[in-house]
């Protein structure tokens, strides 16, 4: 159990995925503007990212490793991400019409999203079984969502302030988010158990 | 000028990726904490950038309309898994420090972006020219973000010391200064392309 | 071009069959680079770390438990002709600032350090990522070469020791003296058992 907690604390706070691992950014910075769209995106990235951690874990462990087949992870992983991404469209439009307006606009550019692809990968890096796999994608998406959310209120604000010209737009997004990492370095080394 | 030189140009400066059309935000912050990753994280991307390229536009009319995304990600990720093998066994030290953005090189935005904005619409040559372009545009990028970030931070170079570390700005190195660092120089540059279009 | 099933599946699958042979190619010529990389790596380390031999320490790598762990740490044995001469041993430690360290040290036949070598870290960069260099220093008290763990333990000098912890990063020196004093009980007890 302690286990399980230590691996979501560093998830979502120590080793933030956008804060500190710079996985993420282009939804980070794309999709921020509106706190509704931030959210809408954050709760997209979760489903997938769960999905697509559970999948690609039981191929890696049930047919790339056994076979040896370790050098085609890239590209199945990938593969598998976006078939996954495109069933999800279809399906929740079928079956959940309004979740589908909630998230649809969102599914197509998480194909391209590297933290879904990072999360994946990583968790074969660190060489985790399938239940802390699970915890740290389910973790992670939080830590995504926490982000994402608490940096599209800054934007919000800062769409009313006045900003030199050239600075406008994903400069000052730029500095804002690396002043939210400054506050997230706070959480370094903090450990449990 | 002529138009190869202009593809070229469009690459490194009008389309610059980095710092006009600010894709592949994720490499750019993750991996420039010093002038050398970021050159080798640009020239790894532009190596593969460039054989998707011409791969794709070679294989353009071959390809059906509805399944062509999938086809060019394949391709994209065929390329990207050779330079991951090859990087392992020829440079592994350069690999362990890039680490997982070596294979993240697939989900680079800029990578499919090219290969459906330019690729699939332009002859072989065109294509491998529109790679070597965006590809140097984002190397110098990454070698730009690099260097400032290793200046401030620790005083130095591509590790040639020019003041005393001491002196130096640890937060540059560290996540932080990644993101105040590109603010700061997309501003930079937005301000001179301004200027030169006002003159 | 027009999308019909039939063309569909079939460029997709030409693609991918295509792809997937050209992977397979390129993995069977750097299949071996590869391996010997890897090996290369922790060649270079030991032979860094231990004083001059002539067998093949890392081929007669033995694999030890320290008592009440559960992780196993890789000894290297040194021979000169034919007597031990030292050993390496491939140690870590999770007390770091963030996430494992990992690092071979060297010892001579009496347990004195006589190198190291740092396999890898997650340690802030400019702070405690200084360990590859800071521990074999010559300024003030911060090289650990020398010391012998096996007689007195090491410690920073905040805690009562003598060795100057990195500035900013006393918990990654913690760690890395807590790699060193486990690396040397190991040394030590297969050293007391005589099996190495």
């Amino acid at each position: 159990m302690l286990e399980y907690i230590s691996i979501i604390i560093t998830a979502i706070f120590v080793n933030n995925i956008v804060f500190a691992q710079f996985l993420g950014i282009c939804p980070f910075i794309g999709v921020s503007r509106k706190l509704s769209s931030a959210v809408g995106m954050g709760a997209a990235v979760t489903f997938v990212m769960v999905l697509a951690t559970a999948v690609t874990w039981l191929l890696q462990s049930l047919v790339l490793t056994p076979f040896g087949l370790g050098f085609m992870q890239t590209i199945v992983f990938i593969l598998v991400i976006a078939a996954l991404v495109q069933m999800l469209e279809i399906i929740l439009k079928k079956v959940a019409p309004v979740l589908y307006s909630a998230l649809g606009v969102f599914l197509p550019l998480i194909t391209t999203n590297c933290a879904v692809l990072g999360v994946a990968i990583l968790v074969v890096r660190n060489n985790l079984d399938l239940g802390q796999s699970l915890v740290y994608a389910v973790a992670t998406a939080i830590g995504f969502t926490m982000a994402i959310s608490i940096f599209a209120g800054i934007r919000e604000q800062l769409a009313l302030t006045s900003v030199p010209k050239a600075m406008r737009g994903v400069p000052i997004a730029l500095i804002c988010a690396g002043l939210l990492a400054m506050a997230f370095m706070g959480f370094s080394g903090i450990k449990i158990g | 000028m002529n138009s190869k030189l202009r593809i070229l140009y469009n690459g490194i400066v009008a389309e610059n990726p980095t710092f006009v059309l600010m894709l592949g935000m994720c490499p750019t912050l993750g991996t420039t904490g010093s002038a050398m990753t970021g050159m080798s994280m640009g020239l790894a991307t532009m190596g593969v950038l460039i054989c998707s390229n011409v791969v794709i536009s070679l294989i353009k009319n071959l390809v059906p309309a509805k399944v062509r995304i999938p086809a060019y990600i394949v391709v994209i990720a065929t390329f990207v898994s050779v330079l991951q093998l090859v990087m392992e066994a020829y440079l592994p030290a350069l690999n362990a420090m890039l680490g997982i953005f070596i294979p993240l090189i697939v989900v680079n935005c800029i990578l499919l972006g090219r290969a459906e904005a330019f690729a699939s619409r332009n002859g072989v040559f065109a294509s491998c020219l529109d790679g070597i372009g965006i590809g140097i545009g984002f190397t110098l990028a990454l070698t730009v973000l690099g260097a400032v970030r290793e200046l401030l931070g620790t005083g130095r170079i591509f590790g040639a010391e020019i003041y005393p570390e001491a002196y130096g700005s640890l937060i540059f190195v560290l996540a932080p200064g990644a993101f105040i660092a590109l603010g700061l120089l997309i501003a930079l540059f937005t301000k001179i392309r301004e200027s030169k279009a006002n003159a | 071009m027009k999308s019909t099933l039939l063309n569909m599946v079939l460029s997709l699958g030409v693609i991918t069959i295509v792809a997937a042979a050209l992977l397979a190619g390129v993995y069977s010529v750097t299949k071996e680079p590869i391996a010997a990389a890897q090996l290369a790596k922790q060649v270079d380390a030991v032979s860094a770390v231990v004083p001059a031999f002539d067998n093949d320490p890392v081929a007669e790598a033995v694999e030890i438990t320290p008592e009440g762990e559960d992780v196993a740490l890789k000894v290297f044995p040194a021979r000169k002709d034919g007597s031990l001469v030292g050993a390496a041993v491939e140690s870590y430690s999770s007390a770091g600032f963030s996430g494992d360290i990992r690092v071979i040290y060297g010892f001579d036949a009496d347990g004195t350090v006589t190198g190291y070598a740092v396999m890898s870290h997650a340690e802030t960069p400019g702070l405690g990522a200084k360990m590859d260099e800071w521990f074999r220093s010559s300024e003030g008290k911060r090289s650990v070469i020398g010391l012998n763990p096996s007689v007195s333990r090491p410690a920073v000098s905040k805690d009562g020791g003598e060795v100057d912890a990195i500035t900013a990063a006393t918990i990654t020196s913690r760690a890395f003296l807590d790699a060193l004093v486990r690396a040397s009980d190991v040394y030590k007890q297969l050293a007391a058992q005589n099996t190495l």
